[in-house]
């Protein structure tokens, strides 16, 4: 999933769990239906913290995880899409 | 049973048992609707954390899982009691302590632990780690917590017992609630955590 088609970018990098999960909380009330929300993390625990809030809560779809390395860091990029 | 069975029994019925039956499914079917309502009515779920203990590393996993469950869109509450009361002193939970004696996770022994300055250093070792990880800091977790709509509340009996002012808190917090309030948000939880 290119980055084009997220409505709104979240930078978490720097930030070690519960934070990632949280602040995707409060970006994704904000997004409107249909849109996607990008989440660009360090923490190596938001690829399943993530993935388990997206499934848990009603209206999120968790559309693609990616893992690159960014400026010699490890990176992980969260798409979720809110449905409703 | 031969095909035509069936057939040959619904001659049989009498109109007045089948339109009982009928009466009576009607009245179960709503009564399932209604018990449907009911339990979809219930609003969010609930989670309340008794949080008793006031050492840096026991601040931690009450208000982590407190944000999380709110995150999750749990109805969040916190009830802060004894030296759990330290986490929601604005001045105390800035210096909160690590204690080594008798901790078996700590790298020094107990006798060495026990030497006066030890709960200092190792603390001072907690928090570099705390910071080298990116891990938030325990004020950071208190606003991020009372910003997601958690219920941080401060134990009235404990406020009195040791001495504490309601204006020593972090602003957002309840205070003059007992264990009967306690109590009664831990019946209608449907997660009760003691820490």
């Amino acid at each position: 999933m290119s980055t084009e088609t997220a409505a709104e970018t979240l930078d978490v990098r720097g930030q070690n769990c519960p934070m990632p999960v949280i602040k995707t909380k409060g970006a994704f009330d904000d997004l409107a239906a249909g849109e996607v929300l990008e989440i660009v993390a360090t923490d190596s625990g938001s690829m399943s913290d993530i993935a388990g809030w997206a499934e848990s809560t009603d209206g999120a779809e968790l559309v693609d995880q990616e893992e690159a390395t960014e400026d010699g860091q490890d990176v992980y990029k969260h798409y979720v899409r809110k449905t409703e | 049973m031969s095909a035509d069975t069936p057939a040959s029994t619904n001659d049989d019925l009498d109109p007045e048992a089948v339109a009982d039956l009928q009466a009576r499914i009607d009245a179960l079917e709503t009564e399932v609707s209604d018990l449907r309502t009911d339990v979809d009515d219930d609003g969010p779920q609930k989670m309340v954390i008794i949080a008793t203990k006031g050492t840096l590393d026991m601040a931690y996993p009450p208000l982590i899982l407190a944000s999380t469950a709110a995150a999750f869109g749990y109805d969040v509450t916190i009830f802060h009691t004894f030296w759990g009361l330290e986490i929601l002193h604005e001045e105390n939970s800035k210096n909160l302590q690590l204690s080594s004696v008798g901790n078996p996770n700590m790298p020094v022994p107990n006798m060495i632990a026990a030497l006066p300055g030890m709960d200092r250093m190792t603390t001072r070792m907690m928090r570099n780690k705390i910071d080298d990880n990116d891990v938030a800091t325990v004020e950071e977790l208190i606003e991020t917590s009372l910003a997601s709509g958690v219920e941080l509340q401060a134990c009235q009996m404990t406020i009195d017992l040791l001495g504490y002012d309601e204006d020593d808190f972090y602003d957002g917090v309840t205070t003059g609630v007992g264990a009967a309030s306690a109590f009664q948000d831990m019946v209608d939880a449907d997660i009760q955590l003691l820490v």
